[in-house]
């Protein structure tokens, strides 16, 4: 990490507003080159709405926002940015292989000109990194919600990005998964990335994180070293609701036994 | 094969041809955005630019396809900034559409509402060597978009919000979709109709879908079902003297069934296949502390 250099995302005084409801009341949140940071925080508390401004995909109502030192309104090199949208499914509405879904992401690379062999290359190496390889011509329906969310992120990495920008990729993913995705984000890392994630709680990837920006309410209430407690326990705008409490395991007093 | 012999069958071959590449090689994109029932739409908005065509006199198939483009677009354009109110704004739309055709039609000096009939349900044997040249053009204009951007146009329609982060002029992208299926649909009006052109983009696609695993596979595939059911279709009703555009739609449905019930076998022996492999591995994994160990309450 160069301080010489520009941040890769530096957002200052940012707001935004779904509707008539205010989201983003000024945040500022910067991502320094090779930089792991997770934005945390409940939902509601406008995580996924302030990435999704970084992206230029909720439109600011306020505030500054630039990507590489470029102000968004002149960014055009989006192949830096590798995107993993927060979704259920790879799928669309016709099959599609893993391949195919992957190689949509090497379009930040190609644009309107046909795929070469760098780029077919960078889809298999993009394909390979998430465990996928055996999968590459099965169809994506076929897949499990861990494997779904690995193509997704195989689809990002398929430009050969700078930055990873990752919305909640450890949602509904099973164990195997989780392990797998981990191991790919560190391997980024090592490589030089940049990483902005949001996420519910800092679970398996804790270790990966530099930094942790927690928002409530649009504000942002925390930015420095992660919450060192137990994940989302320790953040501010965690509630303590814990629907099972009663119908979990017994309370052992001791006294009954 | 001796209907080959006649001008007006060779003609009518061709046109259905063209009609079984081109609306399932747009209505692939429109299946795929989960817009099935577009081409519907748009259909309803094209019989307004043929009735506009008999009331100036001019050539229906020509005027039809200026409105359809103009509807097309309109629904684009509503599908950006009408969000919640969005699907009243589409039903008005394809309801004023139809209403419209059926008004100028009988406004018109020498129409009657008898010669809409001709591009509501198709009449493709009096298809004339002009509407011929016009198709071929359309024809040509759809295919060089839905092979030659492909890859674009499935990003798009795969993930919108995706594709706009990776850079591609999605709107532009989007309304060149709404754009060629509009011209589909006027290439494919005389074929099977107005009223059932939205089925040879989507049942095909759908048939298809029943047997392939890649996209890729899935496009070709739909077009040679298109072709084949537009050709046996139209020389099924040379034989039987029945309407082409309804056998044409009977059989794709036909076909669509057959191949279903094909495919759910297959597909039922794939899932027990994987299912067996998952078995496998959770007997290998968990055997030795089988049972009893996920309940009991750690201490």
């Amino acid at each position: 990490m160069r301080s010489s250099e520009e941040p890769v995302v530096a957002l200052r005084g940012g707001t935004a507003t779904l509707g008539a409801r205010p989201v983003l009341r000024g945040i500022d949140l910067t991502v320094a080159r090779g930089e792991v940071v997770a934005l945390l925080g409940a939902n509601g508390s406008g995580k996924s709405t302030a990435v999704r401004a970084v992206i230029g995909q909720v439109p600011l109502t306020g505030g500054t926002l630039e990507l590489f030192g470029t102000p968004l309104r002149r960014f055009r090199q989006w192949a830096r940015i590798g995107y993993v949208p927060q979704r259920t499914t790879a799928a669309g509405g016709v099959p599609a292989t893993v391949r195919e879904v992957v190689s949509a992401g090497r379009l930040a690379r190609t644009r309107l000109r046909p795929m070469g062999r760098a780029d077919r290359a960078a889809v298999d190496r993009a394909i390979a990194t998430v465990g996928l390889a055996d999968r590459a011509r099965d169809s994506v329906d076929a897949l499990s919600g861990g494997q779904h969310q690995r193509v997704l992120i195989a689809r990002a990495l398929a430009a050969e990005p700078e930055l990873l920008i990752m919305d909640e990729p450890m949602a509904g993913v099973d164990l195997a998964s989780q392990r797998i995705l981990a191991a790919t984000l560190r391997e980024q890392v090592a490589a030089g990335a940049t990483v902005l994630l949001v996420l519910h709680e800092l679970g398996p990837l804790e270790p990966l994180i530099d930094r942790a920006v927690v928002l409530r309410d649009g504000c942002v209430t925390h930015d420095g070293p992660p919450p060192r407690a137990l994940g989302q326990h320790a953040l501010p705008g965690h509630d303590h609701v814990h629907p099972h409490a009663d119908t979990a395991a017994p309370v052992r007093t001791g006294l009954l036994s | 094969m001796e209907f080959l012999d006649y001008a007006f069958m060779q003609r009518a071959l061709i046109a259905a041809a063209l009609v079984g590449v081109t609306a399932p090689a747009i209505g692939i994109y429109l299946v795929q955005r989960r817009q099935a029932l577009m081409g519907d739409g748009i259909g309803h908005v094209a019989l307004t630019g043929v009735g506009l065509g008999f009331l100036l006199q001019s050539n229906p198939v020509w005027v039809a396809t200026a409105v359809s483009v103009a509807g097309a677009v309109a629904m684009e354009l509503i599908r950006w900034y009408g969000k919640t109110r969005g699907d009243i704004a589409l039903a008005m739309l394809f309801y004023g559409g139809m209403a419209g055709g059926v008004m100028l039609t009988s406004l018109a000096p020498n129409g009657s509402n008898a010669n809409l009939e001709t591009y509501l349900f198709g009449s493709i044997t009096t298809v004339s060597p002009s509407d011929i040249t016009t198709m071929c053009l359309l024809a040509g204009f759809v295919v060089l978009v839905t092979v030659g951007l492909r890859r674009q146009l499935f990003a798009v329609s795969q993930d919108e919000e995706f594709a706009r982060v990776t850079g591609l002029p999605v709107r532009l992208l989007n309304l060149l979709v709404a754009v060629t299926a509009a011209l589909t649909v006027t290439v494919a009006m005389r074929v099977v109709g107005l009223l059932l052109v939205s089925a040879l983009m989507v049942i095909p696609v759908a048939a298809a879908q029943q047997v392939t695993r890649s996209f890729l596979v899935t496009f070709v595939s739909a077009i040679a079902i298109g072709v084949t059911v537009t050709l046996s279709g139209t020389v099924t009703s040379y034989y039987v003297d029945v309407p082409s555009g309804a056998t044409i739609v009977l059989i794709t449905i036909g076909l669509f069934v057959v191949l279903t019930a094909l495919a759910t076998p297959l597909a039922r022996k794939r899932a027990r296949k994987a299912a067996a492999e998952r078995e496998r591995c959770t007997l290998e994994v968990e055997v030795p502390t089988a049972r009893g160990a996920s309940e009991e309450v750690p201490a």
